[in-house]
C-alpha cells in the first residue's frame, strides 16, 4: 500500500505560509465540520482513532483531554509544547518551516474540543526563526478571523500567543514548560496535581505537542477510522520520523508508524553514508537507548523499541551511527548533554548525571578502573522517577541511555578501561 | 546564564537613569496583557531587554522587576536559569555552535576548533575588538544540517571549517 503524505503533504508549494495559499490548498477546511459538531462527539472522534501524543510519551490524546474536570468555572488554557530540546529531533521545526498554518489550525481543532479560551505556544529559544514565522502566521489567522473573538460567526473566542522560551531542555517536560511559562526557572512540579486538573495559572490546562495536535484537523476532515487504518493496531496513524547523524539523506520522512528501522534508514535516508556498515542507531532521540545493527529491524512505534531494550519511540529522532563510531565517546556526548541540562531540583540527577560524566572522562582519558564501569550501571539504577528518586524524568533518560550503551557494547567499554587509550574531542 | 558572583562593593550604584527608557518599558507593559499574571511575561521581555540593550543589567532588572511587580531577586532566579540569557557585555555578533551527538558526529568538534583558532579565543569568551563571541549550544534542532551553529538568529547548515572565513567576513560587513 503507498503511503500518501498527511501532515507533511503541503511541503514544496510556494508561499505556503500565506494565508490564501494554505487555503487554497484545502486548510482551515476543518473549522466548518468542528463548529458544527458538538464537542463530546469530536472528543469521542479523536479518541477512536487512536491518536497518542507526539511528543514522546506516547499517552492517548483523547484520554488525556478527557481528563479535564467537567464543571469548572474556567479558564482553560491550551499549552502547545513546541520546545523539542531532544538531541535528534527536529520535526516540529520542520512542521513549523513548512506548513505553519497547519499549525494554528490545529490549535483552533484542539482549543474547541477542550473548550479553552486561551491558547499558548511554547517555543523553545533556538528557534528564533521559527518563532517568527508562527508570530506571522497567528498574526494573518487574526486579521482573517481564524482567532480572536467570535471565529467566522461561530460564538467561539480563542487567544492565541506565542511564547518564546530562552535554552533550557528541561522546560519540555510539561509542568517545567508551564513554570516557564509562568515567568518561573523551569523546574518540574510535583505530580499529582496534574496539569489537566491545575495547570498554567492554577486552572485546567491541555499540552500537547506541535505535531499531535497537527493530526486532530486532519481526523475531523477523514474519521477516526481513516486515522487507524494508517500504523499498526495499537500506534495509529502517520508519524514523522527524523533521521540524522551518519546517513547519506539526512531529513524529516512521513511515514505510518510500525515501519522498521533499517528501511527507514535504507529505503528512505538513503543509507549509512561512504558506504559504510551501521553499528547501531538511537531510535528516538537520546534518552531511549540504542539499537545494535542486529536489532535494526525493530518497528517504529510506541511497542517496538521497548522490546529491544529501548525506553520508548520517543521522538522518533533517529541517529545514525557508522561503523567507526566510538560509542563511549558517543555517549559521553549524550550524558553531558544531559549533566548541562539537567535542572538542579533532585540531587540523584544534578549530582549523579555529573558524576557519570566524571566517571565516562575518565574511562576515555585511560584512567579507569574496571569497577567504574559497574558504578556507572549503580548509578544508573539509582536515579530517575522509576526507582522513585525524582521529580521528573529527565534523569530516566540518562540513566536509561548509559544502561542500555553499556549492557550493548560492554566490550567497547571494557577495551577502553584495559587500553589505556587517550581520546580528546 | 553561567553564574558569576560579583563584587558588591565594585557595583555601581543604583542611578537614577532609567536603563529601559521609554520604548522598553510600553513594550514590556504591552507584552504583560497577553498573560492573567504579570510575572508570566517575564521571558519575553527578558528577551526584548537584551536584544535590545545586548546584554541584562542589574539596573535593568531591577526596573523589569518594578513593571512587573515581582522583587528583583525573582527576575534574577528566572534569568540565571536560561541559558539564553547573559549579564556578560558579549561581542557584536554571537556565534553559537552545537555540541550535540548527531553535529558531533558529523563533524561538529572540528567546526569548534576551526572557530577557536580563528577567532583566537575560547567559548564563553569575546574576541578583544569585540566583534565576536563565541558559545557552545546544546541541540540547536537543525540534526539534518549536522554540523550546524546559530549566528545572531541565523541558522548556518552543514558548515565546513573551509566556509568559516567567508561567513565570518559576511556578518561582518
Amino acid at each position: 500500500m503507498s503511503f500518501k503524505p498527511i501532515l507533511t503533504k503541503n511541503v514544496g508549494i510556494s508561499s505556503i505560509r500565506k494565508l490564501d495559499v494554505y487555503r487554497q490548498n484545502g486548510g482551515y477546511n476543518s473549522l466548518d465540520k468542528l463548529f458544527k459538531t458538538p464537542r463530546d462527539k469530536l472528543l469521542q472522534t479523536v479518541k477512536d482513532s487512536g491518536l497518542r501524543g507526539r511528543g514522546g510519551a506516547g499517552f492517548p490524546t483523547g484520554l488525556k483531554w478527557s481528563f479535564l474536570p467537567k464543571d469548572h468555572p474556567g479558564p482553560f488554557y491550551l499549552v502547545v509544547n513546541f520546545d523539542e530540546s531532544e538531541p535528534g529531533t527536529f520535526k516540529d521545526r520542520y512542521l513549523c518551516d513548512q506548513d505553519p498554518h497547519q499549525i494554528v489550525e490545529g490549535v483552533i481543532a484542539t482549543s474547541y474540543i477542550t473548550n479553552c479560551a486561551k491558547a499558548y505556544i511554547f517555543i523553545r529559544g533556538e528557534f528564533p526563526e521559527q518563532a517568527q514565522i508562527l508570530q506571522k502566521t497567528v498574526k494573518q489567522a487574526y486579521k482573517a478571523n481564524l482567532l480572536g473573538k467570535n471565529i467566522l460567526g461561530s460564538g467561539y473566542d480563542l487567544e492565541c500567543v506565542v511564547h518564546r522560551s530562552a535554552g533550557a531542555y528541561i522546560c519540555g517536560e510539561e509542568t517545567g514548560l508551564l513554570e516557564g511559562l509562568e515567568g518561573r526557572r523551569g523546574w518540574p512540579r510535583l505530580k499529582p496535581p496534574y496539569p489537566a486538573v491545575e495547570g498554567a495559572f492554577g486552572k485546567p490546562t491541555v499540552i500537547n505537542n506541535i505535531e499531535t495536535i497537527c493530526c486532530v484537523p486532519h481526523i475531523i476532515n477523514n474519521g477516526p477510522a481513516w486515522f487507524a487504518s494508517m500504523g499498526t493496531e495499537k500506534s495509529t496513524g502517520p508519524k514523522l520520523f527524523g533521521v540524522s547523524g551518519h546517513v547519506n539523506k539526512p531529513g524529516v520522512y512521513e511515514l505510518p508508524l510500525g515501519i522498521p528501522c533499517r528501511k527507514l534508514i535504507e529505503d528512505y535516508a538513503g543509507g549509512v553514508r561512504n558506504g559504510k556498515r551501521c553499528k547501531g542507531a538511537i531510535p528516538g532521540g537520546v534518552s531511549m537507548g540504542v539499537l545494535t545493527e542486529e536489532e535494526l529491524d525493530c518497528p517504529l512505534d510506541f511497542e517496538g523499541p521497548p522490546k529491544y531494550g529501548c525506553m520508548g519511540l520517543g521522538t522518533a529522532g533517529v541517529i545514525v551511527m557508522d561503523e567507526d563510531t566510538c560509542m563511549v565517546t558517543a555517549l559521553r556526548n549524550i550524558v553531558r548533554f544531559f549533566a548541562h541540562e539537567s535542572c538542579g531540583q533532585c540531587t540523584p540527577c544534578r549530582e549523579g548525571s555529573a558524576w557519570m560524566l566524571q566517571i565516562i572522562n575518565r574511562i576515555l582519558a585511560g584512567d579507569a578502573a574496571p569497577k567504574d564501569i559497574d558504578l556507572l550501571v549503580e548509578l544508573a539504577d539509582a536515579q530517575g522517577m522509576m526507582p522513585g528518586k525524582t521529580i521528573c524524568g529527565l534523569a530516566d533518560g540518562t540513566a536509561w541511555s548509559v544502561r542500555v550503551f553499556i549492557k550493548k557494547f560492554r566490550n567497547e567499554f571494557e577495551a577502553k578501561v584495559k587500553s589505556k587509550s587517550t581520546v580528546t574531542v | 546564564m553561567v553564574w558569576e558572583p560579583k563584587d558588591r562593593l565594585a557595583a555601581a550604584e543604583p542611578t537614577t537613569e532609567s536603563a529601559l527608557g521609554h520604548k522598553l518599558q510600553n513594550a514590556v507593559t504591552a507584552l504583560c496583557k497577553l498573560y492573567p499574571t504579570k510575572q508570566a511575561a517575564l521571558l519575553p521581555t527578558l528577551h526584548k531587554v537584551q536584544a535590545e540593550l545586548g546584554n541584562l543589567s542589574d539596573q535593568a532588572m531591577i526596573e523589569v522587576a518594578q513593571i512587573l511587580e515581582i522583587s528583583p531577586a525573582q527576575v534574577l532566579d528566572t534569568a540565571a536559569f536560561y541559558d539564553m540569557y547573559t549579564r556578560q557585555k558579549r561581542g557584536k555578533h554571537i556565534i553559537g555552535v552545537c555540541e550535540s551527538l548527531s553535529c558531533e558526529l558529523c563533524g561538529g568538534g572540528e567546526l569548534l576548533n576551526a572557530l577557536k583558532n580563528t577567532l583566537k579565543i575560547e567559548p564563553g569568551q569575546t574576541t578583544p575588538d569585540g566583534k565576536f563571541t563565541l558559545i557552545t549550544m546544546q541541540c540547536i534542532g537543525a540534526c539534518d544540517f549536522a554540523p550546524a551553529m546559530i549566528i545572531d538568529e541565523k541558522l548556518y547548515k552543514t558548515v565546513t571549517p573551509d566556509q568559516l572565513d567567508k561567513i565570518l567576513l559576511e556578518i561582518d560587513k
